[in-house]
């Protein structure tokens, strides 16, 4: 066993050990095929969470996003979400000539991992939320359905991770979490950017009474 | 009985040990050839619940016998995780807010550990002021630090309940297993057993005396089943066990009788007291097929022992003197 995997283990080992990080599947199954996970963000333990509640073969294909000037920043970061997470990292900001960084597509290295076959796992508030129901989703979600109609869209509703690790605190209380899988949304034929994402945080919520 | 005297202790722990595994082996193979025999779909319901209940008390068996044969630092260790995971469990129910964020690291990563390694180097005294007086002193003053007034008193008295049943009580069960009882060390281990056959005797006999019995319940809003007909018949079913064990205890008959009639009486209370808790919090179990946390059920199964252990332990204590 490499070091990494040896992390990861451990690191999904105390996720289970303070939360329980149960997944619950309804819906979908937890099958290897390609999909996109999208889920309510509401503290920064919520990927993990995902992460440690997949399955040991689904976790090694499913990545998660990361923003590149923060998790870049030190070489801790960087190895943890390089080796441990492999994340996709993205560029918070677009064109910047002062630095000399060319205009990219933001979701151009998400694009990149959908052809290479890998699952994702993002989070189409944007930001972490703290009201009880997850704010409007950015249309990033609808791009990404409108690129690959073949992926699946698992809608994903992570419950009391809130209370594990409230904004501002480092160390998490031992609280049991649940993540529940739904089952896929897809993109309807012409269906409206706002309609879809709408329904798509509607599939997010509802999941909220069986979590 | 005589010859059971002269046996070693370890040799009797062994053999009750070796009993235990025998009547729990009989019981599942019992219940497996039932399942083979007769399949209507309303007795498969009961099957599974018993198949589950039988499953659970492996997992305890095995937990006991773990703890005895690895001597107390292990065991106390392993109380100490069990401790955890039912507050965990706990805290999960009730609903606690932003600022009580710190309180909550301080009862899992401080008080917690700290109350074991009290019961690990055998300091009782400071083992039983420990959480009833300075905890429940520096966790309000933490709380109130946190700046948030809403719900207060309902807030920290939670927590504070939290830890007195599933820390202060729990801890109990192992300071038993290291209390130095006179003319009878190295026996610790007998007397949690003792402890928690009461507890199960009890348990078992009510259950069955509510179903035969079919008594008004005395709290129909909290349990459906607790009557004191039935309460009767589980402390004297503890009380039984207790007589059929006392060669092994440092009782005699009569106070074996009395201590193990005291330790079932005071599980059984205790779970009615959780069935109180579990109706407020709006679940009827804790562990629930859907329930909102995923909790385990651990807590359902040792809420009984977190009551009982705390009456029981100070009872000998006192009938020794020590």
């Amino acid at each position: 066993m490499t070091g990494p995997e040896a992390a990861g283990l451990a690191l999904a080992f105390i996720a289970r050990l303070v939360t329980g990080a149960q997944g619950h599947w309804h819906g979908s199954a937890p099958k290897a095929e390609q999909r996109i996970y999208f889920a309510n963000h509401q503290s920064h333990f919520d990927w993990v969470l995902i992460w440690a509640a997949l399955p040991d073969d689904l976790r090694a294909v499913t990545r998660p996003i990361a923003a590149r000037d923060y998790w870049t920043s030190s070489p801790l970061k960087h190895w943890i979400t390089r080796e441990i997470f492999n994340a996709v990292y993205v560029s918070r900001h677009r064109a910047d000539p002062a630095a000399g960084v060319e205009d990219e597509d933001p979701l151009e290295p998400l694009m990149e991992a959908l052809r290479n076959g890998d699952s994702l796992v993002i989070f189409p508030e944007g930001t972490r939320g703290h009201a009880a129901e997850p704010a409007s989703f950015k249309s990033g979600l609808y791009a990404l359905a409108q690129a690959f109609p073949d992926v699946q869209l698992i809608p994903t509703w992570i419950d009391n991770v809130q209370r594990v690790m409230p904004k501002g605190e480092v160390v998490p209380v031992p609280i049991l979490c649940t993540v529940v899988f739904g089952a896929p949304v897809a993109l309807a034929p012409g269906e409206e950017r706002r309609a879809f994402l709408d329904r798509a945080r509607a599939a997010v919520i509802a999941l909220r009474a069986v979590a | 009985m005589g010859d059971l005297r002269s046996l070693t202790v370890s040799q009797q722990v062994g053999l009750l040990f070796v009993v235990l595994f025998g009547l729990l082996g009989a019981a599942t193979v019992a219940a497996f050839v039932r399942t083979i025999r007769d399949s209507s779909p309303e007795r498969r319901g009961m099957q599974k619940r018993l198949a589950r209940e039988l499953r659970a008390l492996w997992v305890g068996l095995v937990m006991f016998w773990i703890a005895w044969a690895s001597g107390p630092v292990v065991s106390t260790v392993l109380f100490g995780f069990v401790s955890f995971f039912a507050l965990r469990e706990f805290v999960t129910l009730t609903h606690t807010r932003r600022a009580d964020h710190r309180s909550l690291l301080l009862a899992f990563f401080a008080i917690l550990p700290m109350q074991y390694v009290l019961v690990a180097t055998r300091q009782f005294n400071a083992f039983t002021v420990f959480i009833p007086v300075y905890v429940f002193f520096a966790l309000p003053v933490i709380s109130a630090l946190a700046n948030d007034p809403f719900r207060f008193l309902e807030r920290t008295a939670k927590i504070q309940w939290g830890i007195t049943v599933c820390v202060y009580g729990m801890s109990h069960a192992p300071a038993l297993l290291l209390l130095d009882l006179p003319a009878y060390q190295g026996r610790g281990a007998f007397l949690v057993l003792f402890l928690v056959l009461a507890v199960v005797a009890a348990q078992i006999g009510q259950e069955v005396a509510s179903r035969r019995l079919r008594r008004r319940p005395v709290a129909r809003a909290i349990s459906r089943s607790f009557s004191w007909r039935a309460f009767g018949a589980g402390a004297i079913a503890a009380g039984i066990v207790g007589v059929l064990l006392f060669w092994a205890t440092p009782f005699k008959p009569l106070p074996a009788l009395a201590m193990a009639a005291v330790a079932g009486a005071a599980g059984t209370l205790g779970e009615f007291v959780m069935k109180a808790l579990k109706r407020d919090a709006g679940v009827r179990n804790w562990l629930g097929n859907s329930s909102v946390t995923g909790a385990v059920g651990l807590l359902d199964r040792v809420a009984p022992l977190c009551f009982a252990a705390p009456v029981f332990f100070h009872s000998v204590r006192w009938y020794f003197g020590i």
